[in-house]
């Protein structure tokens, strides 16, 4: 607890330091050569006022991510906590891993682990090839503007919310209106209630994340395919290569690094699920297999109103990410110069 | 690509119209379900649904008019544009303010601030805790900064700007300095006018995802009249909220109007401007997205 606070401290020493000798700053500017008093201090606070105009940009920054960033964070306390209205975060009383004893203690909190999962587990299966696959064909198209404007129409789908697609996927797979059911109605079949049960729900969210994604998934792997040397073709063809060499020795090695690298960050982001998908497509009959780990932690923390529960389930979660996400950028680091920063 | 040099083979013009196919296909799956949701919006109310049709057999206007006479449309389609306008400005603002001192070599402890903004991107509070936050500690609950301050920075976006900031040739700022101008004069005179892609596409990242958010508005705000539109349209579309919807007013003389189509247009309500814009706007976001990739 103590080293987080140093920020702070840090940025309040700061402060002090810049606003003071605010006058010798009008005399600077006025056009004076003579060089700033140097502060007494050497090393790093040194540079501080050194550049300080500079800094004075970033102390906004500094102020939002303390509120909003890292203060929420030391509000993650509430997970040891059992939480009481009266007294907020701060003054509530410790219950130490009570929260987490009842959390692991119950069945439903395993059954949406499981259900956050799987559906992970699916998207990556299925959705993580669609955008290469789609890319590789994309790449094939010589006409230009043809493939524009199924880059465009295919881009559309991922500026729509999920509020908006859900109210046309309700309709669109509707037992009683929708095209589909109504086709399956026209063959003999029996109309089947996608977003209703448990057999198909899951499919609905892969395949409708993969409709979504999909087309704005491939311009990382265009970018990538615009890298690769033309000359490579040229002493492919001379070679006596046909497309298909060209696509599986030139084009698809070419994007093995940029492949490996998303791969990592996609499994190091098995944990996270997209609340905004589920919580507009689920409904109660589709929890058992539709429930994760977001949607459980809104129910019980926000509707229900257990707070400190619903906080460590969070925790949990937050955890495992975290370990997830930076050891996966390690390896995506070492493996190439293509981490986040 | 240009690979016409390559001679083609009959196996590489079926693949060639195979390809075609698949991509007409493709545009049709994407465009299919929202031009599906659009016809049902223009549905009269004496259609009947249950039988299928491309084009409605008799089409009307009558789920719009429907639709713009309910109150709560109103109020979260402004309450939309507001969010979506003022937040789009703060927050370009802000990340721009961010990403300028951490683009610059000299700026101080530059490893460490980049570490405390990245930090925030791997761990954060959770659900709960950001609530509890926002509403009891910072005391933001049921105002409308609850939308805008929060979300001000997103730091993936802002390190891509920063990214831009980077590529950038040092001289630029190098004049500036000689000349005795301090930072925030060189950022707003020499740095912003060559920055007008990557402001672009912080804008446009910006104003979608105001635009789309509804999650905020659901937890902060009680009053249907303080909604966003997505809310709004959930609460119709999805928890099919009757009096949100506002039929009771209708009820009496239009005893035949179709809650579906009703829906449809609603949802249609909230799409149009996204798909009216998107076109436009759609290759800055492209731009962007390969212009920031660029690592530092």
């Amino acid at each position: 607890m103590e080293k987080s606070w140093m920020p702070i401290r840090i940025i309040f020493f700061i402060c002090s330091r810049v606003r003071i000798p605010k006058e010798v700053l009008v005399l600077s500017k006025a056009g004076n050569t003579v060089s700033l008093p140097p502060p007494k201090k050497t090393g790093i606070l040194s540079r501080y006022w050194k550049y300080r105009s500079l800094v004075m940009l970033f102390l906004p920054a500094i102020l939002y991510y303390i509120l909003f960033k890292y203060l929420p964070i030391f509000g993650v306390q509430i997970a040891f906590k059992k939480y009481m209205f009266r007294l907020g975060i701060w003054g509530s009383p410790w219950v130490g891993f009570e929260n987490f004893e009842k959390l692991f203690a119950m069945n439903s909190f395993w059954e949406v682990l499981r259900n956050t999962f799987m559906i992970s587990g699916l998207k990556l299966l299925f959705g993580f090839p669609a955008p290469i696959l789609l890319a590789l064909l994309l790449n094939e198209i010589r006409n230009v503007v043809f493939k524009r404007v199924v880059q465009t129409i295919s881009y559309l789908p991922h500026f729509l919310s999920w509020v908006i697609l859900s109210g046309i996927f309700i309709q669109f797979l509707s037992p009683s209106i929708g095209p589909i059911n109504i086709f399956i109605k026209a063959m003999g079949g029996r109309p089947i209630y996608f977003l209703g049960e448990e057999e198909w729900f899951r499919s609905v969210l892969v395949i409708t994340h993969i409709w979504k994604s999909v087309g704005w998934g491939t311009i990382v792997y265009l970018a990538a395919l615009t890298g690769i040397n033309p000359e490579y073709y040229e002493a492919a063809y001379i070679d006596g290569a046909t497309r298909w060499h060209c696509a599986r020795y030139i084009t698809l090695p070419s994007l093995a690094p940029v492949i490996t690298i998303m791969l990592i960050f996609a499994v190091g982001g098995i944990i996270e699920d997209d609340f905004n998908q589920i919580y507009n497509l689920y409904s109660e009959a589709v929890y058992s297999v539709g429930d994760v780990l977001s949607t459980y932690t809104y129910r019980r923390g926000l509707v229900k109103m257990d707070y400190g529960f619903a906080s460590a389930v969070d925790l949990f979660k937050n955890v495992i990410a975290f370990v997830l996400i930076v050891s996966t950028n390690k390896i995506a680091n070492r493996i190439n110069d293509y981490g986040i920063w | 690509m240009q690979r016409r040099f390559i001679k083609p083979t009959p196996g590489s013009r079926l693949f060639d119209i195979f390809n075609h196919l698949f991509m007409v296909l493709l545009c049709l799956a994407m465009i299919y379900p929202i031009f599906y949701l659009a016809m049902l919006s223009l549905t009269a109310s004496d259609v009947p649904l249950t039988k299928g049709y491309l084009i409605p057999p008799h089409v009307s206007l009558e789920n719009y008019a429907q639709v713009m006479s309910n109150h709560y449309i109103g109020y979260g389609f402004v309450n939309a544009v507001r969010r979506t306008l003022v937040g789009t400005a703060f927050s370009v603002a802000m990340m721009l303010l961010t990403a300028y001192p951490l683009s610059k070599k000299y700026f101080p402890g530059r490893r460490f601030w980049t570490g405390f903004v990245v930090f925030t991107m791997f761990f954060s509070g959770g659900m709960i805790p950001t609530y509890l936050t926002n509403s009891q500690v910072l005391g933001l609950d049921g105002s409308f900064w609850v939308l805008i301050l929060p979300g001000l920075i997103n730091t993936y976006n802002m390190l891509i700007a920063r990214n831009f900031f980077m590529g950038l040739p040092e001289e630029l700022t190098e004049s500036g300095r000689i000349d005795g101008a301090g930072e925030l004069r060189i950022l707003l005179a020499l740095i912003l006018p060559v920055s007008l892609p990557i402001i672009a596409t912080l804008a446009l990242w910006s104003a979608v995802s105001h635009w789309n958010a509804w999650f905020d508005s659901m937890l902060y705000f009680s009053d249907p009249k303080q909604q966003v539109l997505q809310l709004v349209l959930r609460r119709i579309v999805l928890e099919g909220s009757d009096d949100m919807m506002n039929l009771g007013s209708a009820a009496d003389e239009m005893t035949t109007v179709n809650p579906e189509t009703i829906k449809a247009a609603t949802t249609m309500v909230a799409t149009i401007p996204i798909v009216l814009v998107y076109p436009f706007v759609q290759k800055y976001f492209v731009k962007g997205m390969v212009v920031g990739s660029l690592k530092g």
